[in-house]
């Protein structure tokens, strides 16, 4: 077993994921290449909006590259943090709504 | 004030020479600059010609900032004098140079500054002043900067690492920030930056901190937009500067584990094209004491242009200086990241 997780230099290996699976990744990275060049939202834009999803989706490696990415283009520590905030609203928000699941069913079975 | 000690200063540039060589053994993928220039067939960097003639005339600055790479500061003693300056007009003058640099340290608190100025001025020249804006409002002696510089032809380049005050502050020190908005509100207020004025007004960017600039296009449109809605301040053109690791930055680097991080984005964003088209093809930095360099950041690491006495601006020898090969180390990936970085900012589109 790896003693431990997340080693900061396996970003840069995160290309080698081709070995094991080449047409898969290529058109992975193919996608992925598309989806952050301009297109209705900038480039700037979309760092700002994969800083906040990598917390969401708590991705070290991605918090690491987008915070980079943020800080050249030129975005405040306000503004980083705002764009955070978001993202964890999100994600409190869906936790607290499916509360109302909750509800129902406890509605649903109880007296 | 710190007494200059030249066997020390050329030991601290051994020393960073050192460091920026031990990259190759902390990193398999940061090789030797120049087998980088071989791997893209390109043998040594050349001079193409001679148009810019940089001049360092002091070390001395009224600000202490994180990246500079002449380490300046108010208790810096190494400045140029008149006579180190006649042999620059010399030169200039002799082989018909048509643009002149005048950077520091804060060039003008060089003594012998405005004179320097005026008589480049005389020989038709091109002048560039590199100015950090806060010297306008140092001491009333340097209010007039503006006038000054509007009379004689000067291009006013200024460093401004932010258009807000956190990130400015952070690399320039506190305060910085708001005294750099006034002395640009003066230097708008004399016509610099205004369009059709004649009188251009450039800001220099670096990133605050261990990354990459930006596009150069999309940070002037952001500078010109903050700095006319929240100022009212214009200016002609942004430059985007990579820092390089030389001096004060290589210190921060090395002491935040950032280093050799740093240099492998370097070599990752490496870019031939940039490399063909270094500013020190075309240019000539001469040191506060006279002696002749490929750019001020060798200037820094003590890499003359020769051995023998052709490296000193009192024996300017064009024929030599424009056959001779420039002096590369590990700190040149600076210049050919990306779009690549001079002091007139980008060197390619991309």
């Amino acid at each position: 077993m790896a003693k431990d997780y997340y080693k900061p230099e396996d970003l840069k290996k995160f290309g080698t994921i081709g070995n094991y699976q080449k047409p898969l990744a290529d058109k992975f990275f193919a996608w992925y290449g598309e989806v952050f060049k301009e297109g209705a939202l900038t480039e700037k834009e979309k760092d700002l909006i994969a800083l906040a999803v990598a917390h969401v989706v708590q991705c070290p490696y991605c918090i690491d590259a987008y915070t980079t990415n943020c800080v050249k283009n030129g975005y405040s520590e306000a503004q980083m943090m705002e764009a955070v905030h978001v993202g964890a609203a999100i994600k409190g928000g869906a936790v607290l709504a499916h509360s109302v699941q909750m509800m129902n069913k406890n509605e649903e079975i109880s007296f | 004030m710190i007494a200059y000690n030249k066997a020390k200063e050329e030991a601290e540039a051994l020393r960073q020479l050192q460091v920026l060589e031990l990259v190759t053994t902390k990193s398999t993928n940061v090789p030797y600059f120049k087998d980088k220039l071989k791997e893209h067939n390109i043998s040594s960097l050349k001079p193409v010609g001679l148009d810019v003639f940089q001049v360092n005339v002091g070390k001395m600055c009224n600000q202490t900032c994180r990246h500079c790479h002449v380490n300046a500061g108010p208790d810096r003693q190494e400045i140029m004098t008149k006579e180190t300056m006649q042999l620059c007009l010399n030169a200039i003058q002799k082989f018909n140079i048509p643009i002149v640099d005048l950077t520091g340290g804060a060039p003008e608190l060089n003594p012998h500054f405005r004179w320097f100025v005026k008589a480049c001025h005389a020989l038709g020249k091109r002048i560039i002043v590199r100015c950090n804006l806060t010297i306008l409002l140092e001491a009333d002696e340097h209010n007039d900067l503006p006038d000054f510089f509007a009379e004689n032809g000067v291009e006013v380049v200024s460093s401004l690492p932010f258009y807000d005050a956190t990130r400015t502050d952070k690399v320039r020190g506190k305060g910085v920030f708001e005294t750099s908005i006034k002395a640009l509100k003066m230097l708008n207020a004399r016509g610099y930056g205004k369009p059709d004025s004649g009188l251009l007004l450039d800001l220099v960017y670096n990133p605050a901190g261990a990354f990459l600039p930006a596009s150069q296009t999309m940070l002037e449109t952001e500078f010109k937009e903050h700095l006319w809605s929240e100022h009212g301040i214009v200016f002609n053109k942004l430059f985007a500067l990579t820092n390089l690791p030389v001096s004060r930055f290589l210190n921060y680097l090395v002491n935040t584990d950032n280093y050799v991080s740093y240099m492998e984005e370097l070599v990752n964003a490496f870019n031939p094209l940039a490399a063909e088209n270094v500013m020190c093809r075309n240019m000539i930095s001469v040191s506060w004491d006279g002696y002749l360099f490929d750019c001020d950041f060798n200037q820094m690491l003590n890499m003359k242009v020769a051995a023998d006495e052709r490296n000193h601006v009192a024996n300017f020898d064009l024929d030599y200086l424009l056959k001779r090969e420039v002096k590369v180390s590990q700190h040149c990936y600076g210049c050919t990241a990306g779009a690549g970085s001079s002091c007139g900012g980008e060197i390619v589109l991309l």
